[in-house]
């Protein structure tokens, strides 16, 4: 396995400073102490965080000094004492995670100066669970006004990072759970969670953990930062679900869950069921911005298919003969069968109808860019593979009646997941329409909730094919 | 002997001025960029300079504290400040004094507000980049003592209000701390104005052709705060202030300009604007307050 194992654990100082004041961070330290022996177990040959008080304005930062030194002093906490700190960093790691979050086009730089502060939540992390150094570390700023999407999606590039570093990652997310501080001076020893309300929530929230269920955990992030004060708005757990390719798919275990001034700090670990892998395809597709602009909280769905699948996806798919008794109707052997009672096209006078067209190659069951699971279920898909072989496929069509893409007049498209796919599919669909002198047909896009089958995209095209003009 | 506050400034902390402006403690090199920025903090600090102060009091956004509010309690702090968002432009060798009493002295009043105060002695403490800047563009030579005020975080954790009220608390606190001092302070309030910048910068930093203001939104909001600035109207300030911090992303927000404002009593007399300008699409001004010179005119700090 690429992942051994992730790790939700809290960054403050408490643990590692102040553990002999309070018993419940003496609890916490304990429990950093179990996932340390856990990962030294482990076969894991580097550690990687990211922390939720490291904290980036201008795209990414990955630091690259493979020996960073420093005596850090908290700057809320400085009572506690100073950490000494020199940790190995992993800079061609450091280098390998930059480049894909370059890709997606955002800012990034590789640090690697004499004193470039090291948050506390990532030096307490490291000293409690990697004390001797003997993996090598890598990190990366969590950009504070990055939103859900992009922060997932800065989580996948880390995983394409670390197949292509080729080394098995212990992950740990640093962040803490609901983080209301006592605004008054409290006896240490005295702590407790600030409300009722917060610590309901930080339960509610474990248990989903602790059953391993990290994806459901991120989708009610927003809630449980609206109720709860979340730690920077759950941006570490996004993080790691976009690490994981957004998935339950886990094994949960909550270490211990303590007060630490008010806020909520937890332990947990979480344990992959199976490999986890990058999913092709998925990059920042701006989602974000839908969001903002369209001035409300759209949560994206999951990778999977709304429609639950019995059997495996692709088996489930139940084929058509093409309807070819009535007037006008046009089919042809080179697209995929239609899933029901009716043909590929049909003319009407000077105007040729086609039916929706899906992007299954012709003469099998397969779908370009789908990838399935262990279990033959849809966990992603790539919608420039498939709006490509949708095309195809009206080409195919079209040809049958002696028409042409450069014949299609209208266009009708039907996206699963417009705030994700939109700009990768306009992207394809320029290429043979838009860019380049094509036809520049009309068009209307919208979302739908499921396809018939577990595509992203269908296209519902009318061509002119009277007399050229 | 009666302390003042001779002057209060707006003193805004892009480490890009420190950068543009080559000083020798800054490990990296500039073509220059920000002129107007810096030539406007060029006219404040010949006109703070000159009225002698024994002593400046920065309030830095970028010394964050959640429990109350802390001050710098050793008297002197030498180091390596790496500024963690653009360690590319700062990273500055600082060796500055502190004022210890009348930082003790400003906790101690503090207290006596009803506000929660710490008193920071870890000599390992690293000071922030934005305490460092507005102190640097205020008097390069760093011969005069500071006093350093953390920035609470009531204002993310409750409402601006609640921020707003505590920094009016702790602007009185100041205010009667100097004047128990006996000594002339200036007080420097590390903000700039609207606050949404850029994601990206250009491959050189200081290539001025890509710097303008974000979006014309935030230039009208700065322009209103700046007319009641120079107008006086410091009450009514106050009173928009909170919408501005949530309409602009102000980083007024973390409260230096009210504390400020608090500590000068609310002036009624008109600020001069030294500059204002972009940094990275963020709104920036250096505004002084001639506090000692309409003492006539405002019932002043020492309360």
């Amino acid at each position: 396995m690429s992942i051994t194992a992730c790790y939700i654990v809290p960054g403050l100082p408490h643990t590692l400073l102040a553990a002999d004041k309070n018993p419940g961070w003496k609890r916490l330290s304990l429990a950093m102490d179990e996932v340390r022996k856990e990962i030294e177990k482990s076969d894991a040959e580097m550690i990687l965080y990211f922390s939720s008080q490291w904290l980036s304005v201008l795209g990414y930062l990955f630091p690259a000094d493979p020996e960073p030194e420093w005596t850090l002093v908290d700057h809320h906490w400085h009572e506690f004492g100073s950490i000494r700190y020199k940790f190995k960093v992993d800079p061609r790691f450091a280098h390998l995670y930059a480049s894909e979050v370059k890709e997606m086009g955002h800012y990034i730089r590789e640090v690697n100066y004499r004193g470039f502060p090291i948050d506390t939540g990532t030096v307490v992390a490291q000293k409690l669970l990697n004390p001797s150094n003997r993996l090598p570390a890598a990190m990366a700023s969590c950009n504070m006004y990055a939103e859900k999407q992009e922060t997932l999606s800065i989580g996948q590039a880390a995983m394409r990072a670390i197949e292509k570093h080729g080394k098995r990652v212990a992950v740990v997310c640093i962040t803490g759970l609901s983080s209301r501080y006592h605004t008054d001076e409290i006896p240490y020893e005295k702590d407790v969670i600030s409300s009722q309300k917060d610590d309901e929530w930080n339960r509610k929230i474990l248990e989903v953990l602790g059953e391993g269920r990290l994806e459901d955990m991120s989708e009610v992030a927003r809630e449980f930062s609206r109720q709860a004060n979340a730690d920077m708005g759950c941006r570490g757990f996004w993080w790691l679900n976009g690490l994981c390719g957004k998935t339950n798919d886990f094994t949960g275990r909550v270490f211990g869950y303590e007060p630490i001034y008010g806020s909520g700090g937890a332990v947990v670990g979480l344990y992959p069921k199976r490999k986890l892998r990058s999913i092709p395809g998925w990059v920042n597709d701006e989602a974000d911005l839908v969001e903002r602009f369209a001035g409300k909280s759209k949560a994206p769905k999951a990778s999977a298919p709304a429609v639950p699948l019995s059997q495996t996806a692709l088996d489930s798919i139940v084929t058509f003969e093409p309807a070819a008794h009535a007037a006008g109707n046009v089919n042809s052997s080179k697209a995929p069968p239609p899933v029901g009672p009716y043909p590929h096209a049909k003319r009407v006078g000077d105007f040729l109808f086609l039916s929706g067209v899906g992007p299954r190659k012709p003469g099998t069951k397969e779908i370009p860019g789908v990838q399935l699971d262990a279990d033959g279920q849809v966990i992603a898909h790539d919608v420039e593979l498939q709006t490509r072989s949708v095309i195809e496929n009206i080409k195919a069509v079209l040809e049958e009646s002696g028409a042409t893409l450069n014949d299609i007049v209208d266009v009708q498209a039907y996206l699963t997941d417009m705030s994700r796919d939109f700009k990768r599919f306009n992207h394809v669909y320029g290429e043979y329409f838009g860019y380049k002198g094509g036809p520049e047909p009309t068009r209307t896009t919208v979302e739908v909730t499921a396809l018939p089958t577990p595509i992203c995209v269908e296209l519902k095209v009318t061509a002119y094919v009277g007399q050229k003009r | 002997m009666t302390g003042k506050i001779v002057a209060g400034v707006l003193a805004p902390h892009p480490p890009h001025l420190v950068y543009a402006s080559n000083p020798p403690q800054n490990e990296p090199r500039s073509e220059g960029g920000w002129d107007m920025l810096r030539w406007g903090y060029e006219r404040m600090r010949k006109s703070v300079l000159a009225k002698k102060p024994d002593v400046l009091i920065v309030h830095s956004p970028h010394w964050m504290t959640v429990v109350g509010h802390h001050v710098l309690g050793l008297p002197k702090f030498k180091g390596l400040s790496v500024d963690p968002i653009f360690p590319h432009l700062f990273r500055f060798q600082y060796d500055i004094n502190v004022d210890v009493d009348l930082s003790l002295a400003i906790a101690e009043e503090g207290r006596a507000e009803g506000l929660i105060t710490k008193v920071m002695k870890n000599p390992d403490f690293r000071l922030d980049y934005g305490a460092i800047t507005s102190c640097y563009l205020t008097n390069p030579a760093f011969d005069i003592p500071i006093v350093c005020l953390s920035s609470n975080n009531s204002p993310y954790y409750f409402s601006n209000e609640v921020g707003q009220q505590q920094m009016e608390k702790l602007g009185r606190a100041t205010a009667r701390a100097i004047a128990k001092s006996g000594k002339r302070a200036v007080l420097l309030a590390s903000n700039s104005l609207s606050h949404r910048h850029f994601t990206n910068e250009p491959e050189i930093p200081e290539d001025m052709s890509h710097e303008h203001i974000y979006h014309h939104g935030q230039y009208l909001w700065d322009m209103e705060m700046l007319k009641m600035m120079r107008e006086g109207r410091s009450r009514e300030l106050i009173d928009v202030l909170p919408e501005f911090m949530d309409m602009a992303l102000a980083e007024v927000k973390a409260g230096a300009l009210t504390w400020m404002l608090s500590a000068l009593d609310f002036p009624s007399y008109p600020a001069e604007v030294h500059a204002y300008g972009s940094v990275i699409g963020t709104g920036n001004a250096v505004v002084e307050w001639a506090h000692e010179a309409n003492s006539d005119t405002n019932s002043g700090g020492a309360r």
